[in-house]
């Protein structure tokens, strides 16, 4: 057992919920209310240290009564150790979480997947967006349990809302080489960029 | 020319027999140069563009069948080529490509994946490029080997050379979408992509 779990114990006490072993990682979980709390005391103490958010991802299990887990993967880079911390949240309540962009930036686009395929709202994202599917996507997330491999709609309907799609504005103007040539794009161009696809598909019922 | 019209071989044929020959002429002579000097635009998204590439390079060199210009560009491009997977993220960009390629313009779908969604039958993939665009070849395989793709090229020559200017039925006009922005009406893409083989076994729930 990392010792990272006691020494959350002995700070955090009742936030954390329990700490278990698995295949020779220590996974903590921690309560969603105290999570932002939890993470920036690992990532600034001293002795913890873990600088390095490896990865954010989440896990829905075919059993509906337990709840969806929000998995952060750390890594300290100095003290070369690991630790997994999840967060629980019930599939009957809101699946809201606090995000941790403000303490590793690179969260960014790690909790921007995990809102597009499991729908987990992270509170404080600076751009919150769907990252796989495009922003008009309206069939659900796809990585839910409920959701059928084929999609919700037919074929049809699609195709259609792919083809309607509006493929340059799957950016925002700072992820596009382009931005700093905005001013020098042609006008029909710059007109696409700015309204996005953020408004309607024509054509929907 | 009177005595030409006189001999065996052209009188009791029909009053337009010259002018059907002088046809026959030019569509050779048009259909020669269009398919012997095919410039492709590849499109490619997944593991089938490693064996286009293959078949660009020099163990194969499709440039032997005058595709020496690969064209990046589908402005300067004669055959779109679609190697592999197409999500529905990239539909309306391949759609764009394709009405940006000057006519005369054909498509090659290349691999199981392009001609049918293969092995993914699920949400986020395009069951058949034919749904976004029309195809003239379809080349089978995952992926198809060289070979296969150099026979769907062939294939390609043949039909090209099988066109003709003079055809009652203009076939070589935009074929934009309709006004749903669909190619294809919503039945035919439901029936082109229904499942078959080992995906029927997988049901559409919820």
């Amino acid at each position: 057992m990392n010792p990272s779990a006691d020494a959350l114990r002995a700070t955090f006490g009742g936030a954390i919920a329990r700490a278990a072993e698995s295949c020779g990682d220590t996974i903590v979980y921690v309560d969603r209310a105290a999570l932002l709390a939890v993470m920036a005391w690992l990532r600034d103490t001293p002795g913890q240290q873990y600088d390095y958010l490896v990865d954010v991802t989440a896990v829905e299990y075919r059993d509906r009564e337990r709840p969806l887990e929000v998995v952060y993967n750390l890594r300290s880079l100095a003290r070369r150790t690991d630790l997994r911390v999840k967060v629980e949240l019930d599939l009957r309540g809101d699946l809201a979480i606090d995000s941790v962009v403000p303490l590793w930036r690179g969260a960014d686009w790690l909790e921007r997947e995990v809102y597009d395929m499991f729908g987990v709202t992270f509170r404080g994202h600076p751009d919150l967006r769907r990252i796989l599917m495009w922003e008009t996507y309206a069939e659900g997330y796809p990585l839910r349990k409920d959701f059928p491999l084929r999609g919700r709609f037919s074929r049809a309907e699609q195709v259609r809302q792919a083809l309607n799609a509006n493929p340059e504005a799957h950016y925002s103007m700072e992820e596009l080489s382009i931005a700093e040539a905005h001013d020098e794009l042609p006008p029909d161009m710059r007109e696409r960029l700015r309204r996005g696809e953020r408004d309607k598909i024509p054509y929907s019922e | 020319m009177k005595r030409v019209l006189e001999t065996k071989a052209v009188s009791g044929q029909s009053p337009n027999y010259l002018l059907a020959k002088a046809q026959d002429l030019i569509d050779w002579a048009v259909n020669s140069s269009r398919a012997n000097s095919l410039w492709p635009m590849p499109f490619g998204t997944a593991c089938c563009a490693i064996e286009f590439m293959a078949t660009a390079a020099s163990r194969y060199d499709f440039a032997r069948f005058g595709m020496e210009r690969q064209a990046f560009s589908p402005r300067q491009a004669d055959v779109l080529i679609c190697a592999g997977r197409l999500p529905f993220k990239l539909a309306p960009v391949i759609r764009r490509i394709y009405d940006q390629m000057p006519q005369p313009k054909w498509v090659i779908s290349m691999g199981a994946c392009a001609s049918t969604g293969g092995i993914f039958d699920n949400y986020a993939m395009v069951q058949g490029i034919d749904t976004i665009v029309p195809v003239d070849v379809y080349v089978p395989g995952c992926p198809p080997r060289p070979e296969g793709l150099l026979y769907g090229i062939l294939l390609l020559h043949k039909k090209i050379k099988g066109e003709s200017l003079f055809d009652r039925a203009p076939r070589r006009d935009e074929q934009p979408l309709d006004e749903r922005g669909l190619r294809l009406p919503p039945e035919q893409i439901d029936e082109i992509s229904e499942p078959f083989g080992n995906s029927i076994h997988q049901f559409r729930s919820g």
